[in-house]
């Protein structure tokens, strides 16, 4: 069974229905939100339907910290950010918000774990930005795969000979067995917001049956969503980011 | 042995696992086991491959076996031996491979050292195998005499990727310096020193092999403590000729320039290595070539002084795949005033401006001539072999190439475009650049065809240079 997984949407619905349509020719068989389906993005309330849709057809969905500020706005957000949560809390409809609120935070399904930032204590919404933070949340995890956003770069971790995390960028379509042997940490990178300067939508897919992943870069008309962004009176600055994938 | 552990009991030979037959055992070191198995007729011998597990083994057995299961299904081609099938790493742990027949370089090295000749032959076919390696985006990393098998048809297969590397896939040995550094008396500076993805670590193993290839002997030893192998940070080894007065200079030259310690002193490329040993009269001889002794004490003690200090210069930038591409250029030397030479000319320098690390190699095909009665690449002693030489250098001098990044090869062959392509593959080229057949002159028939049949038939990309045709109206 192959499982996309798709991270960090952040309402972008042009990302979104690349990577949904990239992965369905690809063959994946099911599907796996790892939250911030909203927050940046001009298409909040679309981009919610379809992954309630999907949800309701089986699909993992777990919470992210910008679908958990719709409901209350945190301190630790900037300005802009918290700009465009207002701005989101406008216009998705009660549903949309009520499917956001009932994610939950951490999923754990056989061997895999789906968790939006850190398996340790995913209410935190920690960064894996180290191999510590990786370490810590595999340890939490107890499962042979957990599968990540919230970092929007993609990353592979597992334990090397030295007994240290060790990190691997991965490169885009090449196939990288994953046996379920030790334990994995992949952060699938952003749909919607990627920041390598490389605007393509990321997402990964991963093969349960083979002990596969590969990590993907699908290309989409961003300069629509990021002037869709500018229509919709949302900061300059994060239409600028869709812009040049910064 | 002192107790053989609970692995091997799985292995007795004669026992059948996953439809392999367990045969003789013919390996057991510290890493694992190998046994020749029998089984799903794949066509070809077969062997199994075990690593050691189980209390009291140290783990290094089945990280390494761990890193070949995920690098060997990886790899193809003539120089490393096919994936046949693996084991569940936690249940039962297995590699089975293809059994390469032939001869290791250990082996041949029984004999004593190898004849010029022989060193070089024997060294170009090695250096094919590490640059087909380098083109998938692996690094070999424990290249040793053990480890290169001499088939019967002179082709070199590399076996053993326990301590590989691929940039594909997650590095298991990242950060790994007790014993995933390689073999002591082959292995690069930069290695010594943790860095695992510079493909010029293997040209430097490369370097240390000719060495013993060429001498008999290791051109640091064998150290057996890092201060020892720390040597070869700043330590020349023992000129090769020194070894052995019978060594040309040319060898001598090849073999020290891959033992540079800074990988961006030595070739950038096996496949640059592979031409050099194929091609000794091309060898541009530097001071390497006549060096007749060690560096002075002053200068080891300078170079210690800079290589204590200087880690950072031995982790300079590596070379991005194919930097160092090598570039052919088909010269119609018998019509050196045709009017596309200027073109092809400046098609080349605007080739070569792309990149630091090219080597340019000029060939012309000219029939071949009744003196030579058919002899291929030969120096024949015609003046017209001399001759087109002369018209190549002509042709290649309005670009001020460095002596050291061109050759230049006239070739008698009745076949052009067979010529061209033979020679093409066989030095690795990256890139064949040539003339379109002119439309206008039926006189160049004998050329035309070679554009078409070089394009459809060249294992590497083709640039075809055209004139602008004028559109007069």
């Amino acid at each position: 069974m192959i499982i996309a997984l798709l991270s960090d949407i952040h309402g972008n619905l042009e990302a979104l229905e690349a990577c949904l349509r990239h992965a369905t020719d690809t063959g994946a068989e099911r599907f796996a939100f790892l939250g911030d389906l909203v927050g940046y993005g001009a298409d909040p309330q679309r981009v919610v339907d379809i992954v309630a849709g999907y949800a309701a057809r089986g699909a993992v969905a777990v919470k992210g910290n910008h679908d958990e500020a719709i409901a209350k706005t945190p301190r630790y957000m900037n300005e802009s950010v918290r700009a465009v949560i207002d701005w989101t809390r406008e216009v998705l409809s009660t549903d949309a918000k009520g499917f956001l609120a009932s994610m939950p935070l951490c999923v754990r399904e056989d061997e895999m774990c789906f968790v939006h930032a850190s398996a340790a204590s995913p209410e935190r919404w920690d960064y894996i930005d180290s191999p510590s933070a990786a370490q810590r949340s595999v340890d939490a995890s107890r499962s042979s795969y957990t599968f990540s956003g919230h970092v929007h770069d993609q990353e592979l971790y597992t334990r090397g000979a030295v007994g240290r995390m060790i990190v691997f960028k991965p490169m885009h379509g090449r196939s990288i067995p994953i046996g379920k042997h030790r334990r994995w940490l992949a952060l699938v990178g952003s749909v919607g917001q990627p920041r390598d300067s490389n605007p393509a939508a990321a997402y990964a897919q991963f093969d349960t049956r083979e002990e596969k992943i590969v990590f993907y870069r699908v290309p989409y008309d961003h300069l629509a969503a990021a002037q869709k962004i500018r229509n919709a009176g949302l900061p300059q600055a994060i239409a600028y980011r869709v812009e040049k994938g910064v | 042995m002192s107790g053989e552990p609970a692995t091997v009991g799985r292995y007795a030979p004669g026992t059948d696992l996953d439809g392999f037959r367990i045969g003789e055992r013919i390996h057991s070191g510290a890493m694992g086991y190998i046994f020749r198995v029998t089984g799903p007729d794949a066509g070809f011998p077969m062997i199994m491959k075990v690593p050691r597990v189980g209390p009291g083994e140290s783990g290094e057995g089945l990280i390494s076996y761990e890193t070949e299961s995920l690098i060997l299904p990886a790899l193809s081609g003539p120089h490393v031996p096919r994936f046949v099938s693996s084991g569940s790493l936690a249940q039962k742990p297995y590699l089975v491979t293809e059994w390469i027949e032939g001869e290791s370089l250990q082996q041949k090295l029984e004999g004593g050292p190898l004849s010029p000749d022989e060193t070089a032959r024997v060294g170009a076919a090695l250096a094919d195998a590490v640059h087909q390696l380098h083109l998938q985006d692996a690094i070999h990393l424990d290249l040793k005499p053990d480890n290169a098998i001499v088939k019967s048809d002179g082709t070199v297969v590399l076996i053993d990727f326990g301590l590989a590397y691929h940039a594909h896939f997650p590095d298991l040995l990242a950060e790994e310096q007790r014993f995933a550094a390689g073999s002591a008396p082959y292995i690069s500076p930069e290695q010594i020193l943790g860095t695992r993805s510079d493909p010029r670590s293997d040209i430097f193993s490369l370097g240390a092999l000719l060495y013993e290839l060429a001498t008999g002997e290791l051109p640091f030893g064998v150290p057996s403590t890092l201060a020892g192998l720390r040597d070869r940070l700043w330590l020349d080894p023992v000129p090769p000729r020194l070894r052995s007065p019978g060594v040309p200079a040319w060898l001598q030259e090849v073999i020290l320039r891959c033992l540079e310690p800074r990988a961006e002193d030595r070739y950038q490329s096996a496949a640059h290595v592979a031409f050099d040993l194929r091609n000794p009269d091309q060898v541009v001889l530097t001071e390497r070539a006549s060096k007749a002794e060690q560096a002075n004490v002053l200068e080891q003690a300078r170079r210690w002084w800079r290589a204590r200090g200087g880690r950072l210069a031995l982790h300079a930038p590596k070379p991005q795949r194919r930097e160092a591409p090598i570039i052919m250029v088909a010269v119609d030397t018998m019509h050196p005033d045709d009017e596309r030479q200027p073109a092809l000319q400046r098609a080349t320098f605007q080739i070569l401006s792309l990149s630091a690390e090219f080597r340019l190699i000029c060939v012309s095909v000219i029939p071949a001539g009744p003196v030579t009665e058919g002899a291929g690449e030969s120096a024949s002693a015609s003046g017209a072999y001399l001759d087109h030489i002369v018209r190549l250098r002509h042709w290649v001098e309005p670009l001020h190439l460095p002596r050291r990044r061109l050759s230049l090869h006239v070739i008698e062959s009745a076949s052009p475009e067979n010529a061209l392509l033979e020679f093409a593959r066989r030095n690795h080229v990256d890139l064949i650049v040539l003339g379109a057949p002119h439309p206008e002159q039926v006189r160049l028939a004998w050329w035309r065809s070679v554009a078409s049949s070089v394009t459809a038939n060249a294992h590497c990309s083709v640039h075809v240079v055209r004139v602008p045709e004028h559109t007069g109206a």
